[in-house]
């Protein structure tokens, strides 16, 4: 006889179950995403610390390494959560019907993407320290707000992650996600004051840029790594929760769609 | 325990213009095995689909384990195994993994797991493949491994979706012998499939369904009695001859299937068998009610 099953919402076991499938899966394959994790902010610090530092020693009161090395931190985090949280999501609903085993188990679609989302967040606040780890090499001090880092990057990439999930329930097609890709995603990762602080920027673009949750995500992290300030960063803080909880309520309503006939 | 473990009164269920289930009343007997006999596309797959609220019914009632749909579907759904018509094993894990994570989504106590996954693994013949990939499992292997993770938690009622499609004749029959064990053991099973052989040896009684209704219910016996007799003739000949004899026998009121090469002319008792030139008589069979009721050919 099968055992007693309370039946409530949320319920930590059927997160976990899932939790726990995609560490399985990603006992597979985590060495080819650690060397990209690795490999891209290098890039990107070769590329503009070396190219862009030569002709620009200090940006908005930091060096230009200082600057660049904590903004990839955001673009790690987005990377890491937006793009599994597009393409694995859509692959399991679509090609391996994963979600379709899943859910004839006793687990709702809210516990499906809460689990999807949480995983994907403590991955990309995991690989969000690896850029500050490299630009260490490059002359990084450390420094005890470091600590802070994955928490920004759990908070940020759950918005993110669950912003892909959203999307890949609403694209009919792998290659739909070109669109997101290259109007939305791009844009984001560009104008979050990354590579150039937003308010270079001209005025209508710098207030796009202000609404920008990876913007916020960059803010955090430079203020982590160099000094908080307390009143923005909440603020800071409570653009990305609020993203989060609207981006992670979404992608449930839009799977739930598409999972259950 | 309720008497019935399914109980379906009208559920209806379309998808935009096409009526998938079109009204069904069903009653599976706590314990007992029922067979949903019908060819592709009759709405088997969607009748299952509702009983795990993977689809909502858009009218209708339906109880599951004396839990109410699809309100209750999360604690019916914990009592139920699962086997899907389409593989969605998690072809990069290995068997273990796969079954590991669904012992913990049916709540198997951590300290219990681990026996529980050797157990679903041992009656599905699989403890030597146990931490191979699935990827590299057999077409049989895999389909054992789908039926392993539907037992992990030994459900009371076991949904079995077209459980031996595509598998060779030896596979097939090696886990009918296991769908049999676990009927015999008391589990509760509702099994689709157009195989009619598939019906006959492991159903108690068989539903059969056609453009999304059920058109008959019984056991496999009674349905032929009632619906095609005793006896059927088999008869063999050149088209234009097999034409004629299917004239006579249709205005003598004797439905007629074409089988191959074959005509077969059924509810022969009593009629004289001279009329019918070079027929072979044979006992009527499953087969020849259900396409009689269905009016579709069998593969
Ligand atoms: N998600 C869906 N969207 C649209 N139509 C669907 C969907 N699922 C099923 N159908 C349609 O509903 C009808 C019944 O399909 P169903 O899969 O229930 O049949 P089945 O009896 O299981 O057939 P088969 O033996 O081929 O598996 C078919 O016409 C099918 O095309
Ligand atoms: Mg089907």
């Amino acid at each position: 006889m099968g055992p007693a099953v309370r039946v409530r919402r949320l319920e930590p076991v059927a997160i976990g179950a899932v939790l726990s499938r995609e560490l399985a899966v990603f006992r597979r394959y985590w060495r080819s995403t650690t060397f990209s994790s690795i490999v891209e902010p290098t890039i990107f610090l070769l590329a503009f610390g070396f190219g862009f530092g030569a002709l620009v020693s200090r940006v908005a009161g930091y060096d230009y390494v200082e600057f660049v090395g904590t903004g990839i931190v955001a673009t790690a985090v987005l990377f890491s959560s937006v793009f599994p949280g597009l393409f694995s999501t859509f692959i399991k609903r679509r090609f391996q019907r994963t979600y379709d085993a899943l859910l004839a188990a006793p687990i709702d679609v809210e516990e499906l993407v809460t689990a999807e989302v949480v995983w994907l967040a403590l991955r990309a606040g995991v690989y969000g320290m690896a850029p500050l780890l490299v630009a260490m090499l490059f002359g990084l001090d450390p420094s005890p707000g470091m600590a802070l880092v994955p928490f920004i990057g759990f908070l940020t990439g759950f918005g993110f992650a669950a912003f892909g999930v959203l999307i890949s329930a609403i694209a009919k097609a792998i290659d739909n996600f070109n669109y997101v890709t290259s109007s939305v995603i791009t844009p984001l990762f560009l104008v979050a004051g990354t590579f150039f602080p937003i308010d270079a920027l001209p005025g209508w673009a710098s207030t796009l840029a202000q609404v920008n949750p990876l913007h916020h995500c960059v803010e955090l992290v430079r203020h982590a790594v160099f000094g908080l300030q307390p009143v923005a960063d909440l603020a800071h803080v409570a653009v990305l929760v609020v993203f989060g909880v609207l981006m992670w309520r979404l992608a449930i309503w839009r799977l739930r769609l598409r999972l259950i006939d | 325990m309720a008497a019935h473990a399914i109980v379906l009164r009208g559920a209806r269920k379309a998808f935009g213009p096409i009526t998938a289930v079109a009204g069904v009343d069903l009653d599976v007997p706590a314990g007992t095995c029922l067979g949903l006999l019908g060819p592709n596309g009759a709405g088997k797959s969607t009748t299952m689909r509702l009983l795990t609220a993977q689809a909502i019914a858009d009218a209708g009632e339906i109880e599951v384990l004396g839990h109410r749909l699809p309100e209750e579907s999360k604690a019916a759904r914990a009592r139920c195994g699962v086997v899907p018509q389409i593989d969605n094993l998690d072809y990069e894990l290995t068997a273990r993994e796969n079954l590991e994570v669904f012992a913990r989504l049916y709540r198997i106590p951590r300290p219990k797991r681990r026996e529980a996954v050797d157990r679903a693994l041992e009656t599905a013949n699989l403890t030597a493949r146990a931490d191979g990939v699935v990827d590299e499992l057999s077409g049989g292997m895999r389909r054992r491994l789908l039926l392993a993770r539907g037992l992990v938690h030994r459900p009371e009622l076991l949904l079995l979706d077209e459980p031996t499609v595509g598998l060779d004749p030896q596979v097939r029959t090696e886990l009918w012998s296991l769908i049999d064990t676990l009927r015999s053991e008391g589990v509760t099973i509702l099994m689709s499939t157009h195989y009619i052989e598939e019906a006959e040896r492991l159903a108690d009684e068989v539903a059969i369904m056609s453009g999304g209704r059920i058109v008959a219910r019984g056991r496999p016996a009674e349905l032929v009695a009632e619906h095609v007799g005793r006896e059927a003739v088999e008869v063999y000949g050149p088209p234009a001859e097999l034409q004629e004899v299917e004239e006579r026998a249709l205005t003598g009121g004797l439905p007629t299937r074409r089988s191959g090469p074959a005509l077969a002319v059924l509810g022969t008792e009593g009629s004289e068998n001279g009329s019918l030139p070079g027929g072979h008589p044979r006992p009527a069979n499953l087969e020849d009610a259900f396409v009689l009721l269905t009016g579709a050919e069998v593969e």
